[in-house]
């Protein structure tokens, strides 16, 4: 299909994915005030204007770095299945904490938007988040929505069907690290990118490399390493 | 001014405030604390204690996380009396 696009939810846990999921497709995944509840990956449509968005509902988790079977599902859903747009949902209330996952995934992927949630009890807690900012530091689009009440809906579905109809470009702030690593992703970069192509982020997957995550080699020879020269 | 005392985060008492300094582990182990907010810098608050001491909750950047004592072991941190 044409116009078909998928569009994966990532975020902490409790922050509000199913909820948002189920906003928008109608679909009834379990929500809960606990952390750790979506285990499978639900999929459901949202029509759009003339698109239909996929929606797929990945585990929440607080990194992306597989230290466990929930991270490394929604993280190889992300680097290897590539979805059109990459939501990350966040807490209001607790930004600091959920920019850890936010600024990874940044980093793993382009077309990502940040979707800060929960805007209503930030905003009884006399929170004031400056969304203009954000975008501008983060090099994506950030919307404040609240799942619950469907507030900010328009704007977020908006925004996908901006960004997968090429409308909005995504430059994605990276993260820079100390002179000693950065010398080393120099170093090895330009190989794993002749390895690599285009197909994952050269750059992340060498920070991954020097980190020793040999759980993420092992999946990219999996997926890579044996179709090699069909292409 | 006193001289800053310096707790391991499993000798902590309920209700103590401790400013993480250090965290005296590597590999997956320490990514996964860094990720679930134990960062130098961060405050958490001693939560809850079972008995034998193991596991501990800890009220760490708005969430409330279990640690087993394996980890909050290799975790020291300032104990910040009343008020800083
Ligand atoms: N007040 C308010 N509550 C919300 C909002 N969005 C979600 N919630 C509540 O937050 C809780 C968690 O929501 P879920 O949708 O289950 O969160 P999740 O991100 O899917 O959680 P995991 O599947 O564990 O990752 C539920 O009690 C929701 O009702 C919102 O915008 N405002
Ligand atoms: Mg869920």
């Amino acid at each position: 299909m044409g116009n078909s696009y998928r569009v994966a939810l990532a975020g902490n846990p409790n922050t509000g994915k199913s909820t948002l999921f189920n906003a928008l497709t109608g679909l009834r995944q379990h929500t809960g005030n606990w952390a750790g509840k979506t285990v499978s990956l639900a999929q459901g449509n949202v029509l759009y204007k003339d698109k239909t968005f996929n929606l797929i509902d990945l585990p929440g988790t607080y990194s992306l770095f597989s230290n466990s079977n929930d991270e490394e599902v929604a993280r190889n859903y992300i680097v290897f299945e590539k979805p059109d747009v990459t939501v990350v949902v966040l807490d209001a209330t607790s930004l600091e904490r959920n920019f850890n996952l936010a600024l990874q995934v940044l980093e793993m992927t382009k077309n990502v938007i940040i979707c800060i949630n929960l805007i209503d009890v930030a905003e009884k807690q006399g929170i004031n988040i400056n969304e203009r900012i954000l975008t501008n530091r983060l090099g994506v689009p950030v919307i404040k929505i609240s799942a619950r009440n469907k507030k900010g809906f328009p704007m977020l579905l908006d925004t996908i069907d901006r960004i997968v109809t090429g409308a909005i470009e995504c430059v994605p702030v990276q993260t820079t690290y100390p002179d000693d690593i950065e010398e080393q992703i120099k170093n090895i970069e330009p190989k794993v990118s002749e390895l690599i192509g285009n197909r994952l982020s050269a750059r992340w997957v060498s920070l991954r490399l020097l980190d020793g995550d040999e759980k993420l080699l092992n999946e990219i020879s999996k997926r890579f390493g044996q179709k090699e020269g069909s292409e | 001014m006193s001289i800053p005392k310096i707790i391991k985060l499993v000798n902590g008492e309920k209700g103590n405030l401790i400013r993480i300094t250090s965290l005296n582990l590597d590999g997956v182990m320490r990514r996964r604390l860094l990720d679930l907010g134990f960062v130098a810098g961060a405050i958490v608050e001693v939560i809850r204690k079972s008995p034998l001491g193991d596991p501990i909750a800890f009220r760490v950047s708005q969430t409330t996380i279990a640690l087993r004592k394996e980890e909050s072991s290799r975790i020291e941190g300032v104990l910040m009396t009343d008020g800083e």
